[in-house]
């Protein structure tokens, strides 16, 4: 019988230990990289191809994502799998009394979001509309804002979608939204002074630092970012980059990044729906 | 993450004297102890200090990890499949509590 023993101390850094990959590192380098793009569904688009943020990471990165097991975002869908499953609130409901199988009734939901709501009387994102259901239906509490159980169930009911593409409405009455979100995407602000568009429409594929800017598509949120060690939803990666160009943000379900949430969704209409994604 | 919950990925079956790969992955914040709270208060270290993979009782992989790994530590290694039986996964914390997962394998 074949005993190996390995006995390994002193492992510090590392972001991930695996240790078979530390055997085999290889360097990609940044000039051959191809980087799958398609037509955006509307000719408005201002880019003329879009690009997923998955493209603009590392091979290892991508790696992580691609596979449901390494992909360290799928233990809050675990968790987000046993909280649809569970009865809280007064009406003594879960969502899947209602919703039954999610792999069937929550198939491509999350691709159409952020999306005019009658009840509500504005453009609502998912987390917002699982809250609602939570206080309507359900009579329970509210999850607070990128609280482990909103990002549970939000990462839940995304990743059903995962591969549908992207579909956002903006006429209609989420047109007001969508025109604002856009202004949004075009204003300079903060100490810096930049735009949205100045880094993810001006110069994607280009380093800011030692980062590698993307197009900004909403298509992998929520994502489990590495530097975060978690999953983190939209809002927190609107307000980090807010706070990057010395602007303040604004709050986590703020109307303006629902708007900002809407027009980026539309920006990115077409591609394939990847949460709960893995970027750094 | 508050819940802390192991997740195991390991061939169901496989031939005798093949190299099988098995993942293990846990959610798990991995405080060092060196960070503070908004208040200014230290948070208490809490690491999982140890990991080992046990193949029918015996020691097949085993580590001890350090200060500075990160949060939800993921692990791949590779065994030789000799025989039937049980994979046992244990995860210890510092302050004792002790996180495992059994997988079955058939050798054939």
């Amino acid at each position: 019988m074949n005993k190996t023993l390995l006995k390994i101390t002193g492992v510090s850094s590392a972001v991930f230990i695996t240790l078979s990959a530390m055997f085999a590192l290889t360097t990609v380098s940044a000039e051959e990289v191809k980087r799958k793009s398609q037509k955006p569904l509307s000719a408005d688009n201002p880019l003329d191809e879009i690009i997923s943020g998955y493209e603009f990471r590392s091979s290892r990165t991508q790696a992580l994502q691609d596979d449901d097991f390494e992909n360290p975002a799928f233990l809050w869908v675990d968790n987000g799998e046993e909280l649809w499953n569970t009865v809280e609130g007064a009406a003594g409901k879960s969502c899947a009394s209602c919703h039954s199988d999610a792999e069937k009734s929550m198939n491509g939901v999350s691709a159409s979001y952020p999306k005019y709501s009658e009840q509500a009387g504005k453009v609502i994102n998912t987390e917002q509309r699982i809250n609602k259901c939570r206080t309507d239906n359900m009579k329970a509490k509210a999850y607070k804002w990128e609280s482990p159980d909103m990002l549970a169930i939000t990462a839940y009911v995304t990743t059903q979608s995962k591969g549908v593409p992207v579909n956002v409405k903006t006429d209609g009455k989420a047109k007001a939204s969508f025109e604002n979100g856009e202004k949004l995407f075009y204003q300079r602000r903060g100490q810096l002074d930049l735009a949205c568009s100045n880094c993810h429409e001006d110069n994607y594929g280009s380093y800011i630092r030692a980062d590698m800017l993307s197009q900004g598509h909403s298509n992998g949120f929520p994502t489990y970012r590495l530097k975060w060690q978690g999953l983190g939803s939209l809002h927190r990666r609107f307000r980090g980059c807010n706070k990057n160009v010395r602007a303040t943000p604004y709050g986590f379900g703020s109307q303006e990044y629902v708007d900002l949430e809407l027009y980026l969704a539309w920006r990115g209409n077409g591609l394939p729906v990847e949460s709960p994604s893995v970027r750094n | 993450m508050a819940i802390i919950k192991p997740r195991v990925k390991s061939p169901k079956k496989a031939e005798k004297g093949e190299v099988i790969e098995i993942k293990a992955l846990i959610s798990h914040p991995m405080e060092s102890g060196n960070r503070k709270d908004k208040k200014g208060q230290p948070i208490p270290k809490n690491m999982i200090k140890h990991f080992k993979c046990e193949y029918n009782g015996v020691v097949v992989f085993e580590i001890d990890f350090l200060s500075s790994t990160s949060a939800n530590p993921f692990l791949t290694f590779k065994t030789v499949a000799t025989e039937s039986g049980e994979l046992v996964f244990t995860w210890t914390e510092d302050s004792g509590n002790v996180y495992s997962k059994t997988s079955k394998i058939t050798v054939e």
